[in-house]
């Protein structure tokens, strides 16, 4: 449904205003690892999802921050405080994989088709502009995962 | 940190250009395609982290299937509601339809929750009442105090609304008849005293001195595309 070409033309316009306003980087870095059998993999989502009792995100500081998902959190335990009005919800509300894939990751470990599953996952609300003020809880997250022996990490829109 | 992503909008990847990318063609909020459809979302999650196993990058890869069709709102099977559904309240203000319509629709919230053995519900702590009853007081009365300490009245009325558009939803979504997105949105928005309520509540936010309500005047309640029809119809009254 995201072709632009397939939008109301405000809609499509409004999706392309945002492209001049995104960073461009210097760098590109490259990270190899091991195959995907031999991977611990994490996913750090902007959809706005926190268990139930969490602080909720909202604007300023509140939707900075991350939180953290444990890796046995269940579908039951995830909310979502997205500031954003305009994206689907009824996919999430119905079934928590549609954005925050945990079981067909856990079902690709257990086929062995990826290493493990790591023990936290993360999530952002992803409506701050410009996106450059995530970097210091980007970093943070980064050291945060490597202590968790992660190696590949599935970054996940909404 | 070697990453891989979903991409939704490939324009925004392009220029972003992240190491590995999976640009799919699904609607906003769903990265992963549909609900209930285990093996197309394996699949989507498969092609994402298949992209780590290449040799040089950035690379933004196309998936090529889209999102199979959604039975979102299948009436669950075994499952009966004991009541009819009646249409929305008519009598008294949209304060108390709303409240009406709330305590209308529980039969089929409870419903709801019971079939997906969840909610997602519980971002505000109140019950569903207190919850109607918080929004009803923003109609007819000056703000009531925030539910929790340390919210703004924006913040406060924002995580309110889409709390109760959630139950909304949810609750839609079971009864017979098989209700996708866009036609619960249709229905959320023009056929329900909440849709209504919103729309007021916007038409306040923007009236008001209270900075913390300026997003909900302008962008955080109502989404755009329901805005956009919106433009052609006078403010409610309340």
């Amino acid at each position: 449904m995201v072709r632009l070409a397939d939008l109301p033309g405000w809609e499509r316009e409004n999706l392309l205003k945002r492209v001049p306003t995104l960073p461009r980087f210097d760098g590109r870095p490259w990270v190899r690892g091991p195959a995907l059998p031999r991977r611990r993999v994490a996913i750090v989502t902007t959809a706005g999802l926190h268990v139930r009792g969490d602080r909720p995100f909202g604007s300023g500081a509140a939707g900075m921050d991350y939180r953290i998902i444990p890796g046995d959190a269940v579908a039951g335990d995830l909310v979502m405080s997205h500031v954003s009005v305009n994206f689907d919800r009824s996919g999430f509300q119905a079934d928590w994989n549609v954005a925050f894939p945990l079981d067909r990751l856990k079902e690709l470990a257990r086929d062995g088709i990826v290493g493990s599953v790591a023990a936290f996952h993360y999530s952002f609300m992803g409506a701050v502009s410009p996106v450059t003020n995530y970097e210091p809880k980007a970093r943070e997250l980064a050291g945060l995962l490597k202590q968790d022996r992660v190696d590949a990490v599935l970054l996940s829109p909404v | 940190m070697a990453t891989t992503q979903v991409s939704l909008v490939r324009e925004h990847t392009e220029a972003l250009a992240p190491p590995r990318a999976l640009w799919v063609p699904f609607m906003l909020g769903r990265p992963f395609g549909v609900p209930h459809d285990a093996a197309f979302q394996r699949d989507v999650l498969l092609a994402a982290l298949r992209l780590l196993e290449r040799d040089g990058g950035p690379v933004i890869e196309d998936y090529p299937h889209d999102a199979p069709h959604d039975d979102l709102g299948a009436e669950p099977e075994g499952l009966a509601c004991p009541v009819s559904f009646p249409g929305r309240p008519s009598q008294g203000t949209l304060a108390e339809q709303l409240v009406a319509e709330v305590a209308q629709l529980a039969v089929w919230h409870d419903l709801a929750a019971r079939h997906r053995g969840r909610t997602t519900l519980g971002v505000t702590g109140l019950e569903i009442d207190a919850l109607a009853g918080y929004l009803a007081s923003w109609l007819t009365e000056p703000p009531p105090a925030p539910f929790r300490t340390g919210l703004s009245n924006g913040a406060a009325l924002k995580l309110a609304c889409d709390e109760l558009k959630a139950y909304y939803y949810e609750a839609k979504s079971v009864q017979p008849g098989r209700h996708g997105s866009a036609a619960i949105q249709g229905w959320f928005w023009h056929d329900t005293a909440a849709g209504q309520a919103f729309v007021a509540l916007r038409e306040k936010a923007a009236c008001s001195a209270d900075p913390s309500l300026k997003p909900l005047a302008v962008q955080s309640l109502v989404p755009r595309a329901v805005e956009m029809n919106l433009k052609t119809v006078p403010p409610a009254s309340t």
